[in-house]
């Protein structure tokens, strides 16, 4: 079952969320978020060159010139393989755990995955970002030496950074998985 | 709990047979090894298992059945297997069944036992997770660095589900030793039926090292006790040997080689790794000596080098005495005190003149004056914040290591005051100086520490763990991934598992060479503190040398 909304992320740009129900005890989450602008791709292009033509000006050497070329194609090619993420996933699955996929733009894509028996819970944390206060969804990890302590916390969603809307979603359809699979591990 | 059935994909198109495998209660996971095929004889493959068992330590047992309907009328077949049940009891019991030309397939666990509570049905909801069985087998896995006050043991006991199958997996190879072509009694299917993988020149070095170790080992030794020998513990051979940085690099590299080719085996994958590690830089290191020997030697560049050193060390020791020519001057605008700056400037270009005429020893007279700026310097502030003290009407109690109040006599007072404004006006000249002699010891002491930095890299890098993450990402894996095959509602749900590799910086941080580091013992905050006071900085110690 497929089922894409359209939410906000805190900055105000569109998100689309996409719900997979593979089978009820398995979900995946897909944040995807905005695009590379054309208009920011062209402003930073022209002030690269602007100012590759101002220090050819003064300087009268040709070599700047394709330096600043060479240094904007170098630039967009790391910019869409290193930082820009266009789609973040959640995977949940019961009684196995719960995987975090990155894509980048440029095709590359990180994975993380969380084993069932590490995960202790699934919850919204409020958090001060800057100027303003945001929730972001995070999973806990169980301590192992203490029972009832966390060791770690592991945002979720990091780049895409949707609203509360949005998580609120996400979250009850993963409480809904992780509250069979704590019933059913606590049964012998 | 959902059952999780680890199946290999190379038996997804295997023959019906028995499933073999590996039964993990806690996670509630079948790992399936190998597919036992018709005809077999109930008792052979008993034997067969229990053999496994004993030589491997894995627990392995037949989970159930495995139906590939190739015909449409096999229903006898279905009858056949639901027999066995009878004959290899386990519980639960599991039953895959492919339809031929059917991606889905319908999968049965069932509990012989009714439980005790009535609610819960006698059969399970089933997981299929495919793996490569060759890929599984061959890699280790990183788990995430395990926390400082934990034990090891600690860890492999609560080691997750997924861990478990990678041990089983890794454990059985005795399971896959027999392909299709052997002639035993039972006829198994996994990732080797096809044919026993091996290379020719592995077993060819694996029969030819033993005997190469051997002699290399003792040679080893022969050379690392004559090293060690009384002749060169006498002064002054162990110093030069101790200041000698090819002797320290000679040293390490000995250390290394003998690690190698010593006759033990490796205990665990971290420690072959680490041999590999060394065997590869050894082998990288002589490699670009070489090629910069080869370089030198081709159109007599030593030569080019010899000649341009010479005018080279001449330029040098000219700008220097432009240097002190400007300082003895007004440098920078700034007001000298003439007969000061005379004395101070006629010394040092003495010793220009005199190191002209000797070696070209390029930075040598840098580090003479840094060291006499750096002393007079010292002296003088020295001086000045004792005299400041007195002119206060403090004192340095030596004693309680504090400043304590002190009332000074009338003459010892004026003489007191005279002195330190003497040595404040003095201060500009012999502090710029200073600067000027410090900054250029700071540049030279940048130049060397590149080249260690260079050096300890070459010795450090693990080039093996790199290569092997290069070209065969399974091998070291960071965790795993998977994907969701297609799905069809009412069948079970079927993934793939797939190999997460380590990402390069924790392949570096975890198979690092130990270098014959040394480091810059002070930190940012230390070294500003020392160059005000001027005290002298030795940026780069060797290990075993004496606290100054």
């Amino acid at each position: 079952m497929e089922a894409e909304q359209s939410f906000s992320d805190i900055c105000g740009g569109r998100l689309a969320l996409q719900r997979r129900y593979y089978s009820p005890s398995c979900r995946e989450f897909c944040v995807s978020c905005p695009r590379l602008s054309l208009r920011s791709l062209t402003a930073v292009t022209c002030t690269v060159w602007l100012a590759a033509y101002g220090l050819f000006t003064l300087c009268e050497k040709s070599m700047i010139l394709s330096a600043a070329i060479f240094i904007t194609l170098l630039g967009l090619l790391g910019y869409l393989h290193f930082v820009k993420i266009d789609q973040e996933t959640l995977l949940i699955i019961d009684s196995l755990g719960i995987q975090m996929t990155s894509s980048y733009a440029s095709g590359k894509e990180s994975t993380t995955f969380i084993e069932m028996g590490k995960v202790k819970d699934l919850v919204i944390n409020e958090a001060i970002y800057m100027q303003k206060v945001i929730y972001y969804l995070c999973i806990l990890l169980k301590d192992p030496v203490e029972p009832h302590g966390i060791s770690q916390v592991v945002p979720v969603f990091q780049s895409a950074k949707p609203r509360l809307d949005c998580l609120i979603e996400v979250y009850r359809s993963c409480q809904e998985i992780l509250a069979h699979q704590k019933a059913t591990s606590a049964s012998p | 709990m959902v059952l999780k059935a680890f199946f290999p994909t190379c038996c997804a198109s295997a023959d019906s047979g028995l499933l073999v495998g590996r039964w993990v209660p806690e996670q509630s996971s079948a790992v399936v090894l190998a597919v036992v095929h018709f005809p077999f004889i109930p008792i052979q493959v008993k034997e067969l298992l229990a053999q496994v068992q004993q030589a491997s330590r894995v627990g392995v047992a037949v989970l159930g059945t495995w139906c590939h309907r190739r015909q449409e009328s096999e229903e006898s077949l279905g009858h056949f297997l639901e027999g066995l049940s009878a004959i290899f009891s386990h519980e639960p019991w599991l039953q895959l069944c492919r339809e031929r030309g059917s991606k889905f397939w319908s999968c049965k666990a069932t509990h012989r036992q009714v439980p005790a509570s009535p609610g819960a049905p006698g059969q399970d909801q089933v997981m299929l997770i495919f793996y490569d069985q060759r890929k599984v087998l061959l890699s280790q896995l990183h788990p995430p660095a395990a926390l400082p006050d934990h034990q090891a043991g600690d860890a492999t006991a609560s080691a997750g589900g997924l861990a478990a199958v990678f041990d089983t997996v890794a454990r059985s190879e005795v399971l896959f030793r027999s392909d299709q072509f052997d002639e035993g009694p039972v006829r198994l299917s996994h990732w080797q039926s096809e044919g026993v993988e091996a290379s020719i020149l592995v077993e060819l070095a694996k029969q030819a090292s033993g005997p190469i170790c051997l002699l290399l080992a003792c040679l080893l030794s022969l050379i690392s006790a004559a090293s060690t020998s009384r002749v060169f513990k006498l002064w002054p051979l162990s110093f030069i040997w101790s200041k000698l940085s090819t002797c320290e690099q000679l040293r390490h590299r000995l250390g290394q080689l003998t690690l190698i080719f010593s006759t033990q085996k490796a205990e665990n994958p971290a420690q072959l790794m680490r041999k590999a590690n060394m065997l590869v830089s050894v082998f990288l290191d002589v490699a670009l000596g070489l090629a910069l020997l080869s370089w030198l030697h081709g159109k007599d560049r030593i030569g080019q080098l010899a000649d341009a050193l010479v005018p080279v060390a001449d330029h040098v020791a000219e700008e220097l005495q432009h240097l002190l020519q400007w300082l003895m001057g007004a440098p920078a605008g700034l007001k000298m005190n003439r007969a000061l700056d005379q004395v101070l400037g006629r010394f040092f270009l003495y010793h220009i003149h005199l190191w002209i005429n000797i070696i070209a020893l390029l930075t040598f007279h840098i580090y003479c004056f840094y060291v006499y700026g750096a002393r007079l310097y010292c002296m003088k502030i020295c001086g000045l914040s004792s005299l400041w003290r007195l002119f206060r009407g403090k004192k340095w109690n030596v004693l309680r290591q504090r400043v304590d109040s002190c009332s000074y006599d009338l003459d010892q007072l004026f003489i007191g005051t005279l002195l330190f404004t003497i040595l404040v006006f003095l201060l500009p000249t012999t502090a710029l100086y200073y600067l000027v002699f410090t900054l250029l010891r700071l540049l030279v002491v940048t130049v060397q520490g590149l080249i260690h930095l260079l050096v300890d890299l070459v010795n450090s890098l693990p080039l093996y763990s790199l290569g092997l993450r290069l070209c065969r990402p399974y091998r070291l894996a960071a965790g795993v991934k998977f994907r969701v095959l297609e799905h069809e509602a009412g069948r079970p749900l079927r993934l793939l598992m797939q190999i997460n590799p380590l990402p390069y910086s924790r392949v570096v941080h975890t198979y690092r060479l130990p270098s014959c580091g040394c480091h810059p013992k002070h930190s940012w905050g230390s070294l500003c503190r020392k160059l005000f006071f001027g005290e002298l900085i030795y940026p780069w110690r060797q290990r075993g040398d004496k606290q100054d």
